[in-house]
């Protein structure tokens, strides 16, 4: 939407093409904007104005300092940006593809962000909404909606990554309570949250636990040496002898299948958000290098700059098709996790490799935070990790293609 | 309160706008299309004052169907329900015509108060809200920076008036007020927001319903005609002058007299 900031309110320009440089207005390369109702385009576009005007201005100097812009949180709850996709509770109800466009514009700002969102609604709003009772969702949808809770999701352990069923945090039933032993690791939000979706094995069967920030025996540390989402807490979860009521239990949960769907919710967002990434890193790539002479001309003339811009284009416009259609198939209940896990495989990979190729035609000015396409690649490399590595999700496609489930190499 | 909104559909202005080679208008094809950025004002102004008061908002806007997407902005950002006078087949209507079927709606609505943007940031005619407050024979104050309610029926608002002085005036309602950059900050529409807009009502009325025939509208009966459109001129490229500086300066203050004509 045209929100008139200084620039636009003080002498609206409608300027002649003249290959000038204009704000961020996405990639449409084929009419994709034709495939949306005006939901779905109203949807993006607030969000779109959202980033332009709060999340890239302030994003390089968090991401420098190590800092989560928790400041943003009131606003983006007030947007309805949590769990977005789900119904009641407060929750806005948008269907999956404004969900993913929203996702789409955040990523565009930072991963950091998106994860945020997609750790607060995907992975703790989504279980609770799911597999908790009724008694649960009133006390938990409605503040985790408002951000007045933050959440977290305790699935990975430092020696169970992509091999989750080999977790060892477990819990044990003494009386009315549960006593969880173990710990976590690389946790979004860790030492923020407020509550904490827990993974353990409690007689041999993985369940998920509600588990709140004050309980005694729970620690959080976080882990401040990264590389990469620097304006996002990781964290590690400590529960030593932790004793949570028995009604925290997500009494609908059933084995690690529960645990893998909340990631099918999470990485389905992952999928658009890889293509804000990319456009935003496309969009900067494509500006500068209209702008930069050598040799006498902009550096956009020569045909190895045409070729990688090209390659991108295509990559960019390719992906939005394929996870448009990805979001139908979500609305119409027919979307399996095989389809998001191409999504996130293909969408992932392309954006990390478009956040490379921008900053090499950035040059030298690329590796400064002046320009955001290093940033997004220092980013993408976890995003290519988290939620299912790329290789994994090429082993779930493996396995949809033969029947031959080739995870565990020597089993 | 029934407080009103008088709210165009306008380019973005981000939108890199072409001519047409016969000079008719410009390339409607591509332009991704926006609420005129001062109307915004207008809106959030008028979402104020229903918060404070109490009442409704209504949007008013002449146009096609197409303008229906910027008037559910609005009702995004909390409007309760909008008048679309339908402009299918009257493009070319001046700021005359467009002003005097507004007027009709809004007396049709029976509103309080009018908000309305300062100008629309296409055509940049700053008319309309002037020209409606005329047909409905109410007073008219605007670009305003500043706005409250003195009591129930009586307005206070600040306007520059060059050299850093404001003017203050005080206006009995109702009254047309039209926004200036800075009144307020636009709120963002809100997912639930955009969710409850899909329900919204948008009153579609033809400007014969409202007792101006159609005749009367459109670029045939327009008072103002545009005659032609054209691009900026294209930048020419810079002269590089080279050589010592004993022969270039000579040169420069030359062209600098007879080519750029400012020495």
């Amino acid at each position: 939407m045209g929100r008139p900031t200084e620039r636009r309110g003080d002498r609206p320009t409608i300027v002649a093409d003249q290959g000038g440089d204009v704000a961020f207005d996405g990639v449409d390369f084929m009419a994709f904007d034709s495939l949306l109702s005006e939901e779905e385009r109203l949807t993006r576009d607030t969000v779109r104005q959202f980033v332009e005007d709060e999340v890239l201005p302030i994003i390089a100097d968090h991401f420098q300092k190590g800092k989560f812009p928790a400041h943003l949180l009131p606003q983006m709850a007030e947007l309805g940006l949590f769990g977005a996709n789900l119904k009641g509770y407060g929750a806005a109800g948008v269907n999956n593809v404004a969900y993913g466009l929203m996702m789409q514009e955040l990523e565009r700002g930072d991963s950091g962000i998106r994860s945020f969102a997609s750790v607060q609604g995907g992975l703790v709003m989504y279980p609770i909404h799911t597999f908790g009772s009724e008694a649960q969702k009133r006390r938990y949808l409605p503040e985790l909606v408002s951000a007045r809770l933050v959440g977290c999701y305790g699935l990975t352990e430092a020696d169970a990554g992509s091999d989750p069923g080999s977790m060892r945090t477990h819990a044990v039933a003494d009386g009315t309570s549960y006593i969880l032993n173990g710990s976590k690791m690389w946790i979004t939000n860790g030492s923020i949250a407020d509550v904490a979706i827990v993974w353990a094995k409690l007689d041999g069967i993985v369940h998920g636990f509600i588990v709140e920030r004050d309980t005694r025996g729970f620690e959080t540390r976080e882990i401040d040496n990264k590389f990469s989402l620097r304006a996002s807490v990781t964290s590690e979860l400590f529960f030593d002898d932790c004793r949570i009521p028995k009604e925290n239990l997500l009494p609908h949960t059933a084995g690690l299948k529960s645990a893998l769907m909340c990631l099918t919710q999470a990485r389905y967002g992952i999928a658009w958000g890889a293509i804000g990434a990319a456009m935003g890193c496309y969009e900067e790539a494509r500006s500068y290098a209209g702008e930069r002479i050598q040799f006498g001309q902009p550096i956009a003339g020569f045909q190895l700059t045409q070729q990688k811009l090209a390659l991108m284009l295509t990559e960019i416009t390719k992906a939005q098709f394929m996870t448009l259609q990805l979001g139908r198939l979500k609305d119409a209940g027919k979307a399996r996790h095989f389809h998001v896990s191409m999504a996130k495989r293909n969408n992932v990979y392309w954006a990390l490799e478009i956040a490379r190729m921008a900053r090499e035609l950035l040059g030298a000015s690329g590796i400064v935070d002046e320009y955001h396409a290093m940033r997004h690649a220092l980013n993408l490399e976890s995003v290519k990790t988290y939620e299912g590595t790329h290789e994994v999700h090429t082993l779930i496609l493996g396995e949809h293609i033969t029947g031959i489930a080739a995870y565990g190499g020597r089993q | 309160m029934k407080i009103g909104v008088l709210l165009k559909q306008v380019p973005d202005s981000e939108a890199r706008i072409k001519v047409k080679a016969d000079g008719s208008g410009i390339e409607t094809g591509d332009i991704k299309y926006v609420i005129n950025p001062f109307d915004e004002y207008g809106v959030e102004e008028a979402l104020k004052l229903k918060k404070a008061k109490g009442g409704e908002v209504v949007i008013f806007s002449f146009g096609p169907k197409k303008a229906d997407e910027a008037i559910r902005g609005a009702l995004a950002m909390g409007a309760d329900r909008a008048v679309r006078v339908d402009g299918t087949g009257l493009e070319g209507s001046d700021n005359y015509a467009v002003a005097r079927v507004l007027a009709a709606a809004v007396k049709a609505e029976g509103m309080d108060i009018v908000f309305a943007g300062k100008q629309a940031i296409d055509d940049d005619s700053a008319q309309v809200p002037q020209l409606v407050a005329e047909f409905l024979d109410w007073p008219e104050v605007g670009p305003v920076e500043t706005f409250e309610m003195v009591d129930d029926t009586t307005i206070k608002v600040e306007r520059a008036i060059g050299g850093g002085s404001k003017e203050v005036i005080q206006s009995a309602l109702p009254a047309v007020v039209a926004a200036e950059k800075g009144l307020n900050s636009p709120r963002y529409a809100s997912l639930p927001g955009i969710m409850k807009a899909k329900r919204k009502k948008i009153d579609v009325k033809t400007p014969d319903a409202l007792g101006i025939p159609a005749a009367e509208m459109g670029a045939g009966a327009a008072l103002v005609k545009v005659t032609k459109w054209s691009p900026p001129p294209v930048r020419a490229a810079g002269k590089v002058l080279k050589g010592e500086l004993s022969e270039t300066i000579p040169q420069l203050v030359k062209l600098l007299h007879e080519e750029a004509k400012v020495i």
